[in-house]
Order: structure tokens, then sequence, then C-alpha cells
């Protein structure tokens, strides 16, 4: 876990910062194009003033202490504010809109599941084939301009935000958070389709190895009805492969975010992100890079006491410590 | 059944399974055609890429009429489409298209149209179907905002595309296979170290790596070094789900009774690699691949449309669906999205084909 956090955080840095060009050399490119010429210790100073004059390992060390002794993430040049005033609120409501989704997701996808296992070959479970296949394959971004454009020709309004305007900079308040939900489930649906998609086949294939399995004629023949049945035994064995993927999913819901969010608009840290990426803006864009890998990192935490719920073996292995 | 005459090879056998799996060969037949496509891009296409006409910007699909009334009120058959009369409406700036039924644009087959170079090998100026006049041009999926065809542009785009996919997921089973390999067939501290690299590369979300690594190409860059370093950005995460595949395969072969016998038959191991357990998951490996290309696809699309993947004048569809990136655009060309239509049919057929081909090697399938 520590080590997986501090190959992140190295991940995160260089990734941004190996690649030739920087911030400078994007200001330098500017001015040049309305005609003015820096010189090169103008152009030296100006590093120096950003930092950038040190070599990567250096500044690296420096962010690092920076972050661990005093909880400073940098400053971004391109908005000429501290970063962690920048992406607190935004990070907070990427969070939120991949937890909901992830809730969309099982609450959606896992009764349909065991509903197209057990009544194979059905409408039902033909139509969920379906939307499995449109999960698949298209692509999320696709997904959200489709919707973009339905509503708009057939509703006459605009979908995209997740706020309306006269709240997007308002504080907090309950109206606030009303109007939230009120445009959470657009991009929930965008976000969510894929993942359901995958959930349903998954849960699907897994049942149906299990419904023929001999305990589940044998709690037929104690006398359970169906559902019980259903419910109590083969499902709880077909969930386990399943919650064993659900850290893979939430990364998926995190990725997926960051290119949905500039599409709708959302107030998340995709758009962030990427203004931040193009404008090499170091300190913004490894941060909200570190921020989004913890949050999956998290996510897996979160499957593996799921996990360790879920199923009597793990539990004890991680009492015996295996898992640490 | 008899045994006697059923000798058939495991190809054969695999063939003959695959050919029971419908839709995995619907997808098969489809994924020639998208190849083939790829293959014929300016035979194909009416138009080149980039020619275009200001006049017709934004100029809705037209579709193909078969008759023409001549001036006896006789119909004859007749491929053709009605051209466009457009008028602009000064107060809003927008520009109406309205069929004219005396611009009979005719078309045909095998026709003369935009001079272009075959695989760079031969000249030539013939298309498989467009309109007869050199000079005229159709929009069967509509016109983008410089008047160029839709259609002409999703399909050269078709080249781009199908093959990043191809080359991406190339390079990741080349890294995949020996980093796979490498980690099975030691075992270990080896096998505990890279397979702690490979959670960690997964555990961190791909599409912020992506732009994070895509926004440092620079914009400038030739367009071939700009697919090629695209690629590899998508291998960079991609060869770790095909390594944990190989390394899954060869864990499991290994203790096997028959590759212990080969072993002790004084076998080397790189002929047990090759001659035993090699075609013991090479149908599986195929499978895998197969489905690794739709997610590089669709990869690249996404990359392309944030406009930090492959550029102009490069088309992918991704590029063209950048197009239609805003509300304002589609809402007056609803055809831009046309070139999505592609992506899901790509995607969907190659998902078929690669399940048909899982199902197909599994042995133990009844």
């Amino acid at each position: 876990m520590m080590i997986t956090v501090f190959v992140i955080t190295v991940v995160s840095f260089f990734i941004i910062i190996l690649p030739p060009g920087d911030f400078v050399d994007r200001i330098v490119l500017e001015a040049n194009q309305y005609g003015e010429v820096f010189e090169e210790h103008e152009i030296a100073d100006l590093r120096r003033m950003y930092g950038l004059d040190q070599s990567a390992l250096e500044q690296y060390l420096i962010w690092m202490g920076n972050i661990l002794f005093r909880g400073d993430f940098g400053y971004s040049f391109g908005w000429d504010v501290p970063v962690s005033e920048l992406i607190s609120q935004r990070l907070g409501l990427t969070t939120t809109l991949s937890v909901v989704t992830l809730m969309f997701i099982w609450i959606v996808a896992i009764p349909i599941g065991i509903y197209s296992a057990v009544r194979k070959y059905s409408l039902g479970d033909y139509a969920a084939t379906f939307v499995g296949f449109v999960g698949l394959a298209v692509p999320n971004f696709l997904l959200a301009l489709v919707l973009l454009y339905i509503s708009f020709r057939y509703f006459g309004q605009s979908v995209g935000g997740l706020f309306s305007p006269e709240y997007i900079n308002a504080p907090w308040s309950f109206d606030k958070f009303l109007d939230l939900l009120s445009h959470l489930w657009i991009p929930t649906i965008v976000l969510g389709t894929a993942g359901t998609a995958e959930v349903i086949r998954k849960i699907r294939a897994n049942l149906l190895d299990e419904l023929h399995r001999p305990y589940v004629l044998t709690a037929r023949a104690k006398g359970l009805t169906e559902l019980n049945l259903v419910i109590k035994y083969p499902v709880r064995h077909s969930l386990n492969p399943f919650v064993s993927d659900l850290n893979d999913l939430f990364v998926k819901i995190i990725s997926g975010e960051t290119i949905v969010a500039v599409v709708l608009g959302l107030q998340t840290t995709g758009p962030l992100l990427l203004q931040a990426l193009k404008e090499e803006d170091l300190y913004l864009a490894s941060s909200l890079i570190m921020f989004l890998s913890f949050l999956a990192v998290l996510g897996t935490l979160f499957s593996d006491l799921c996990l360790m719920l879920l199923d009597p073996r793990i539990r004890r292995q991680a009492r015996e410590g295996e898992m640490m | 059944m008899s045994f006697a005459a059923d000798n058939a090879n495991y190809g054969t056998l695999i063939w003959r399974r695959f050919r029971r799996h419908r839709l995995g060969f619907l997808g098969f037949l489809f994924t020639i055609f998208i190849y083939l496509v790829a293959a014929f891009t300016e035979f194909l296409a009416p138009h080149s890429q980039s020619t275009y006409k200001a006049r017709d910007v934004y100029a809705p699909p037209q579709s193909i009429r078969f008759f023409v009334k001549d001036r006896s009120r006789q119909e004859t058959f007749r491929l053709h489409v009605l051209g466009y009369r457009s008028k602009v409406d000064y107060d809003s700036g927008k520009r109406t298209f309205v069929e004219d039924p005396r611009k009979i644009i005719q078309l045909g087959f095998w026709v003369r149209g935009d001079k272009y170079e075959l695989w760079g090998l031969f000249d030539y100026d013939r298309h498989l179907f467009g309109p007869i006049k050199k000079s005229d041009r159709v929009y069967f999926f509509g016109a983008d905002r410089l008047g160029r065809d839709v259609l002409s542009r999703t399909i050269h785009a078709t080249r781009v595309s199908m093959t990043i996919g191809l080359v991406g997921v190339a390079l990741s089973l080349i890294l995949g296979i020996m980093i796979g390999g490498i980690s099975g067939f030691f075992g270990g501290f080896i096998d505990l170290g890279i397979q702690r690299m490979i959670e960690i590369l997964q555990s961190i979300p791909s599409i912020p790596l992506w732009i994070g690594l895509a926004a440092a190409i620079p914009p400038t860059a030739p367009p071939i070094q700009t697919y090629f370093l695209i690629t590899i950005i998508l291998s960079i995460i991609g060869w770790t789900g095909l390594a944990r595949v190989v390394r899954g395969r060869f864990m499991a072969l290994k203790n096997e009774d028959f590759i212990k016998a080969a072993r002790l038959d004084g076998n080397r191991p790189l002929r047990i690699i090759f001659k035993y357990m090699l075609p013991n998951f090479l149908s599986h490996i195929i499978a895998v691949v197969t489905l690794a290309i739709p997610g590089m696809i669709i990869a690249e699309t996404s990359l392309s449309f944030l406009g930090i993947g492959l550029r102009q004048p490069v088309v992918s569809w991704g590029v063209l669906l950048q197009e239609a990136q805003n509300l304002k655009s589609i809402s007056t060309a609803p055809w831009l999205f046309l070139p999505g239509f592609a992506v899901v049919l790509a995607v969907l057929s190659l998902n078929f084909l690669g399940d048909g081909l899982r199902d197909a090697g599994d042995p133990y399938e009844n």
C-alpha cells in the first residue's frame, strides 16, 4: 500500500516533468506570437521564479517535502493560486460522481444480471444483452454527445454542467445540493453504462455456472422458494469474482470521468486536468493525476474490504496476515 | 460418430467450432470487411479526404435516387442524387439547403475522380462509386464545416483508426509476452516484483495517464511520429493485461504432466516453450489480443477527440468526431456523428470475433 502510494507520486510527477517543454517555454512561445521576444537572461529569470531551473529530481523532492511537511501542493502557474484551493471542491465533486456512478451500476446491474441468468433466453435477457452491447461498443464521450444532442433537440434544454448557472458560484446550501442531484443523473448514466454492461455480463456468466451445481439442487429439495434459494446461495457465490473486479471498475469510472466531464462541461477535475496538461501547469497537473490515482487506490482498498465481508476464506487469510 | 474419418487437426477443430458461433463468425466477416476498406480507402471513397467546396459547407446528406423523369414524363433508370440550391439567410448567417430537381448529379461505378496514389505505388484516379462528372461532388454522409465529404473522410479515417489498434496491440503483445513470460517462467522474487509493478500501473486511471503523456507530444511533430508515439502511449498500459494472461498460462502449464514429461525427455526450455506450451495457449492469446484491439481503438478515438491525440491533416475517427465536439456544430449538422457509428461497428465486430475465438479455443466448451 505505502509502496503503491509512493510509486504513484513519482509517476504523476515525472510524467509531467520529463517530456521536453515547460511552462516558461509556453510563455515564450505565446509572447513570440505577439511579436515580443524574450532575452536569454529573461527566460532564465522566469525559470528561476517558477523554480523550473532545478533538476527534475530536486523539483520532485521539494514538491514532496512541501506536501509532507506543510500540506502544500504547490502553486498553479496558469491560475496563480495555490493548487489545493483549485482542486479541493472539484475533487469532492469527482469523488461524489464516481461513488454515485458505482452505486448506480450496482443497483441496476446486479438485479438485471441475476434476472437474465435465471430467465436465460427470455425477452428480458435479450434486452439486457442488447444494453450490454451498447455499453460495450459506444465510447463514453460519444454517448454523452448523443445525450446532449437529444436533450437539446427534443427537450430544448442544455444538460451540460453539474449546477444551474445561478448555483455555480453560490456557497453550499440545501438548494444547491438539490440542484446538483437534478444534474447528476446524466453524467451518472453516461459514466455508468459501460460498467453496467460489463457487470451484467459478468454476473450472468458467473451465476449460470453456479445454477447447475449440486448444492442448488439440495436447496431446492429442501423446499426453499426459488427466489430465496437463488439469492441465498448461488448469487453469493457469483458476486465473488465481481467484487474482486470492483477496483478495476472503479478505476475505469474515474478514468472515464475525465473525458465525460470535458464533453458535458462538468465542474470536476477532468477539464481542469486537460487544461493544466495543455498549459504544462506542472504542480496542478501532477497533483490532479496523483489524487485521481489515490482515489482509485482507495477504491481498491474498499473492494478488498467488501470481499472480506463476503468471503469467509479471505477473512481468514486476512486474520493470518497474508493480505498485508 | 466415426473417429476414423475424423482425424482433423487442432486448427480445423477450432475453425469448425468457430463456424458454429454465429455472432463470432459475423464479427469475423465484418472485421475482414473493415480491414479491406482500410486497405483500399482511396479507391472506395468517392472523394479525397481534403478536397473541399466552400459552397457546400454543412450540406446535409444526399440520398441515392434511381429514376429520372424526362420531358415526356417517361421514367428511366439512372442512379443519381439531387444537387443543392443553397440560400443564405443574412440575418442569422445560416445557410439552408434545398434539393434542386433540375440539378441531377449522375452516379456511376468505376468513375474518374480525385487523383491518388494507392499504397504509395500506383497513380490512379478511378473510384468505386461516385459522380460520373469529375467536377461534381456527392455527400452521402453530408459535408463538414469546410465543405468536405464526411463519408470520404470516414472511409479514409478507417485506415488510421484500425491500424493504430493493430500496431498498439502488437507492441503491447511483445512487451506482454516478454515480461509476462519472464515473470511466469522464473517465478519467485522476479515474479513478485513484476506483478506488483503491474498492479500499480493498473491502479492508475488510464485516461489521465494517457492524456498526461499525449499532451507532451509537440503539436509540431510530423504525423507519422505522432502516430507511433500515440501507439506507444497506448501500449504503456496495454501490456499489463496481456502480461498477466501470459504469466497465468505459463504458471498453469508449467506443472502439467506433459510439460514435465517433455522436460524429463531432455528438451531445452525454449523448445518446451515453443513446441509444447505455446500451442496450448496460442488460441487463448489470439482471443485476448482480439479483445484488446477495440479498447485501443476507443482510446485513440478519445484522445484525438480531446484534441491531444492525432491531429489534422491525419484523419482518424476521433479526429473527425472532434468536429462534433460542441452543441453548436452538432445541432447544425447532426451527421457529423456518423463517424461514431464506424467506431461502434468496428468495436462490436472485433468484440464478437474475440468472443467467438475464445469460445472456439476452449476445449472444454460443450
